[in-house]
């Protein structure tokens, strides 16, 4: 059976949705919002990849480079603010974030 | 694009891939999801490899796997968290999630499965793969990584540079009642330091 490029695109909507559903399903633990945004990236880039290899462009693996890139500092700018904010409150449940009344 | 075994191969990651991405978000214990999300990026380097990107897939090993996630886990065991505490009422938005991820996940798939080439945009390709049998991925995506993307290849290293600073102002912190030596203080101190002769064997 032939693998295509729609298959690729398909693997990806799907991951963006499991994402997309770990952000509602856990609303309240920020650890697992922020695995579930790696997820969504991680579904761009295998766009990216696929278009790259169906296109024979070389710049979406750049792109997916950069994104790369993009998506280690959100990590760790994530984990350092969530670090910060137990050692301030004691929890990490979204929904306690409420300080600034906004 | 892949046939045989390659396809075969394909469809093992992504199952892989999609099965483990729900157990990321399903899974009781934080520890497990970072876990499975472990096996979902070496899967998902499988998918990268299928593709031809054997750069990246390397990366993503190396730089998600091996340091990202190694972060998350360094967070999750650091922090002493309740987790059962923040699962309770976690069902409350699954319907309206999951109505949500239906409906963008048939949305997507209907985009993608009746995606089709428009023929005059052939030629209008930005960077050209050269024979994988001269010019290998590496190689590759290196000559146009220095050349003609160099100010966002800087920028890149710029993003990155914030995000350490940012993480080492954010949570460096000065206790209190730690003692530090202070060289300035010592130095400066009255009355002015002098200089004894101290016998053999005696001490000051």
């Amino acid at each position: 059976m032939e693998v295509g490029v729609a298959h690729f695109l398909a693997v990806s909507a799907i991951l963006f949705t499991v994402g997309v559903f770990g952000i509602f399903l856990n609303r309240r633990n920020v650890i697992v919002m922020l695995m579930s945004i790696e997820l969504i990236l991680l579904a761009v880039n295998i766009n990216f990849v696929a278009f790259s290899a169906v296109l024979g462009d070389l710049a979406g693996q750049v792109f997916a480079l950069f994104v790369m890139t993009v998506a280690a500092a959100e990590a760790a700018i994530g984990l350092a603010i969530l670090v910060v904010f137990f050692r301030n409150r004691g929890t990490i449940a979204a929904d306690d974030v409420n300080m600034m009344k906004g | 694009m892949l046939s045989g075994l390659e396809a075969a191969f394909f469809y093992l990651f992504a199952f892989v891939v999609v099965a483990s991405a729900f157990m990321v978000i399903s899974a009781r214990n934080p520890v497990h999801s970072v876990l499975f999300l472990i096996l979902a990026f070496f899967n998902a380097a499988g998918l990268f490899l299928l593709a031809g990107a054997e750069f990246l897939a390397m990366i993503l090993v190396v730089v998600y796997v091996g340091a990202v996630m190694v972060l998350f886990l360094f967070v999750v065991m650091m922090l002493d968290v309740d987790f059962a505490e923040l699962k309770s009422g976690a069902l409350q938005y699954a319907p309206i999630g999951a109505l949500v991820g239906l409906i963008l996940a048939a949305e997507l798939i209907v985009v993608t499965a009746g995606y089709a080439f428009a023929p005059e945009l052939g030629g209008a390709v930005a960077q050209p793969t050269p024979d994988i049998a001269t010019r290998h991925n590496t190689a590759a995506l290196g000559d146009i990584l220095y050349t003609d993307y160099i100010f966002q290849f800087q920028m890149a290293g710029l993003v990155l540079l914030v995000a350490m600073i940012g993480a080492i102002v954010l949570t460096l912190r000065h206790k209190e009642n730690v003692k530090r030596q202070d060289v300035v203080a010592q130095v400066a101190r009255k009355p002015v330091i002098e200089v004894k002769k101290v016998e053999t064997g005696k001490g000051v």
